[in-house]
């Protein structure tokens, strides 16, 4: 029998939501009123119809088997009105029009293990990146550290007891795919790149690496006649930019890659403008397989911020209130001069007038 | 039960104890329980190089080419560089797809796709990545065709990867939420649905990447990580429920309405009156969302809605984070034509990052580069104070076209008034 002639794909691009919205959510669409917290990881919208649609906020392992989400989608249509979406960060939600459903989902979902929680000011899923279990270039497992750190956090998903909302990010590199969060617990490279000189001409397209290196510290050479590429290690800044392009630039280390701590990332507009996440604190040790230290600097901050910080504040607003001087006083973390920054535009970031806290 | 040794796994292990649901536990549930030994094997050899990754501290997956018939990207595949020592999972590619708008599922259709996935893949899948993509996670090269056909043909379709128009993103929006001030969903289906061709097929200089969040709350965070960020806002008054700002200021009382309202407005736009009502000025508001997320049932945003672009956000590679800055301050977008003239731009938008952006360069590099003058020139967009927080402060410009670009301001003006 001769082959299948190969079937040119339908380029149907983002499928129409409606189709899968809970027909209440369709009915009000762009009409709704308000909305309230009837309890932590419950919302209940109110439309101008007078019609009422409750969501139930779950949090979730993220990378799903498929018995995990047969047993999600049972509960949908079981108990529920069988309406699932997801948050942009992975916290899985049921809708349902009916009040009275909700608590006996709320049985069943923490029957399954999941977990009820994640709304208003809490701190919700964290968004993260894939790490060693698929990324090509991960110096890190953002899943392993993610599920360290929230088994340590999980009343504080479960309970709407902080200032504000709390988003956290983890990232497996400098890329930063987890992106900006209030607490971004990130890769930080300590040592440059080790090449594999033999296999740089074969595996990397050399123009290209040496194009991306932010400062320039990449250059063609002939290594035990190897065509291949070197880097000048006193101004390489080890950020593994060079890596993805060019895998024989090994930039990850078992000891020499470490995880930081950034703070004060703030995707919103409300109050003062968006606001990207700041360094506080490195050298953290990459330890699998709980990651403890990182955990341990992260629950440290929080616990000065839930003190510390007033209704509404998110961590930005907070540190704009105290200044950093009082963030680094009140956490007891060190200030050293990686904190200052030399990138480009760095100057701005500087205090350039007598408004000094003591 | 798979037929061959199960790697050990202790450190994985550690990460079966604990309250938050375990990412281990499922996978080991794959390996264990799973009627299909296909799945067991791949698992198991899944399980055995991440536990080696936990002992090693490093990845063990390499990149390659992998494709479906007619597309360039969309498929992220894996090979791993242990193979040797874990050959179950020697192949352990991605499939990308691209999400409904505003991320909604039934039940039903959640099953069909993870039935097929477990028909052809390793039965593990994410909700979604931070692109936005639905991501099957795990099987060979020979799957990945016949699990494109089978979910294709039911209306869904690979996502971006690589140098190209990726996967868009919209907030849950219109759907559930009182603070949506257009049709986000719709929106985000015209702008991506528009440029597929350029989202399959990955020849731009580096990645475009679209989010469209509905306020100014940016639940997407599309001002920091996408290229192009839509977001509904209004242009006349807020709208406020001084009955329900009464009953809102009597539950809470007036010192608390006054320290997380009225104190936290960054414009000073909102006022308590002693008779517990609010005033709003509402050409000083900057349209923050603060009072409004505070006060859900007495404040909304007003009914002149429309959408603000702003263009370049991104992390850090290569010149550092940049956020997206305001090309288009408003902009309507209420009809199809609306509509139309906004694909319209975005693709003139494409284009121009097409033609002018360096190799990898995203498109808030090339404006750093070119100038943000050079940026609306080219694309023909009216200049706004609302583009800049603050005017030119290094007199080093030469400025002898001052009196033409006068001119242009007034007849801008005059055009605008006679409208």
């Amino acid at each position: 029998m001769a082959a299948d002639k190969p079937k040119m794909p339908i380029e149907s691009g983002a499928p129409d939501g409606f189709q899968y919205m809970h027909p209440t959510m369709r009915r009000n669409f762009g009409q709704w009123k308000y909305h309230e917290r009837p309890r932590p990881g419950v919302l209940k919208h109110v439309a101008h119809s007078g019609d009422e649609i409750y969501t139930i906020r779950v949090g979730t392992s993220r990378i799903l088997d498929v018995f995990t989400l047969r047993e999600i989608t049972r509960i949908a249509n079981e108990l529920g009105d069988g309406f699932i979406r997801f948050t942009i960060r992975s916290n899985l939600e049921y809708m349902v029009d009916d009040e009275a459903k909700v608590a006996p989902m709320i049985e069943a979902i923490e029957k399954a293990g999941l977990i009820v929680g994640g709304t208003g000011p809490t701190i919700t899923s964290p968004s993260h990146t894939q790490g060693w279990l698929h990324c090509d270039i991960p110096g890190s497992d953002a899943s392993g550290v993610v599920k360290s750190m929230m088994d340590e956090l999980v009343e504080e998903f479960k309970r709407e007891e902080m200032p504000n909302r709390v988003h956290i990010t983890t990232s497996c590199c400098q890329i930063n795919c987890g992106g900006q969060g209030d607490i971004a617990i990130n890769i930080q490279h300590t040592k440059p790149p080790k090449i594999a000189h033999e296999l740089v001409a074969n595996a990397c397209e050399r123009p290209t690496v040496v194009a991306r290196c932010p400062v320039a510290a990449i250059r063609p050479a002939m290594v035990d006649g190897h065509p291949t590429l070197e880097v000048d290690e006193k101004k390489c800044i080890c950020c593994g930019a060079c890596y993805p392009p060019c895998p024989p630039m090994l930039i990850n280390d078992a000891v020499y890659t470490t995880l930081a701590i950034w703070v004060g990332g703030n995707h919103s507009n409300a109050r003062g403008k968006p606001t990207f996440q700041k360094l506080v604190a490195a050298g953290i040790p990459n330890n699998p397989p709980r990651w403890p230290e990182a955990t341990a600097l992260v629950k440290r901050i929080l616990k000065v911020y839930k003190e510390d910080a007033k209704d509404w504040e998110r961590m930005n607003d907070w540190i704009e209130r105290i200044g950093w001087f009082g963030f680094f006083e009140k956490t007891g973390l060190p200030f050293t001069k990686f904190h200052i920054d030399d990138w480009r535009g760095a100057r701005n970031s500087l205090n350039a007038s007598t408004h000094i806290r003591f | 039960m798979p037929k061959v040794k199960i790697y050990d796994t202790p450190m994985l292990d550690e990460l079966e104890n604990g309250e938050w649901p375990s990412f281990i536990s499922g996978i080991k549930r794959l390996r264990d329980d799973h009627p299909n030994e296909r799945i067991n094997n791949m698992v198991n050899g899944l399980l055995g190089q991440l536990e080696h990754s936990y002992e090693t501290r490093m990845g063990w997956w390499k990149g390659g080419t992998v494709s479906v018939f007619g597309y360039g990207g969309g498929i992220i595949p894996r090979f791993s560089e242990v193979a040797e020592h874990f050959p179950e999972s020697k192949e352990f590619h991605t499939v990308r797809v691209q999400p409904p708008a505003g991320n909604f599922y039934t039940a039903d259709i959640l099953n069909k796709l993870a039935d097929d996935w477990e028909q052809h893949g390793s039965g593990l899948q994410t909700f979604h990545g931070q692109t936005g993509n639905i991501m099957f996670i795990g099987s060979t090269t020979d799957e990945m065709q016949p699990f494109f056909d089978k979910i294709n043909a039911y209306g869904w379709d690979l996502g971006g990867a690589g140098p190209c128009v990726r996967t868009a993103m919209a907030c849950v929006g219109a759907a559930r939420c009182e603070h949506s001030c257009t049709n986000e969903h719709g929106l985000m289906r015209h702008l991506v649905n528009e440029f597929q061709d350029d989202l399959h097929r990955p020849a731009l200089p580096y990645k475009w990447k679209i989010k469209v969040s509905g306020c100014p709350n940016d639940c997407t965070n599309a001002i920091e990580r996408a290229d192009m960020a839509v977001i509904g806002i209004w242009r006349d008054d807020m709208k406020v429920d001084q009955e329900e700002v009464k009953k809102f200021v009597e539950a809470k009382g007036r010192d608390y309405v006054i320290d997380n309202v009225t104190d936290r407005c960054p414009s000073n736009a909102i006022k308590l009156n002693d008779d517990n009502t609010v005033d709003i000025n509402n050409q000083e508001c900057v349209r923050c969302m603060h009072c409004i997320n505070v006060m859900t049932k007495a404040l909304a945003p007003g009914d002149d809605t429309g959408v603000t672009i702003l263009i370049g956000g991104k992390r850090t590679l290569k010149i550092g984070d940049m956020m997206g800055t305001v090309v288009v301050p408003f902009m309507k977008v209420d009809t199809m034509d609306q509509i139309e003239a906004l694909v319209e731009l975005t693709g003139e938008m494409i284009d121009f990052f097409a033609e002018n952006a360096l190799e990898h360069e995203r498109t808030g590099e090339m404006i750093e580069r070119i100038g943000l003058v050079n940026y609306l020139e080219g694309l023909g967009l009216d200049l706004d104070p609302n583009m800049v927080s603050e005017p030119r402060q290094c007199s080093y410009v030469r400025m002898d076209g001052w009196d033409e670009e006068v001119k242009k301001w007034y007849d801008k003006k005059a055009e605008a008034a006679s409208a």
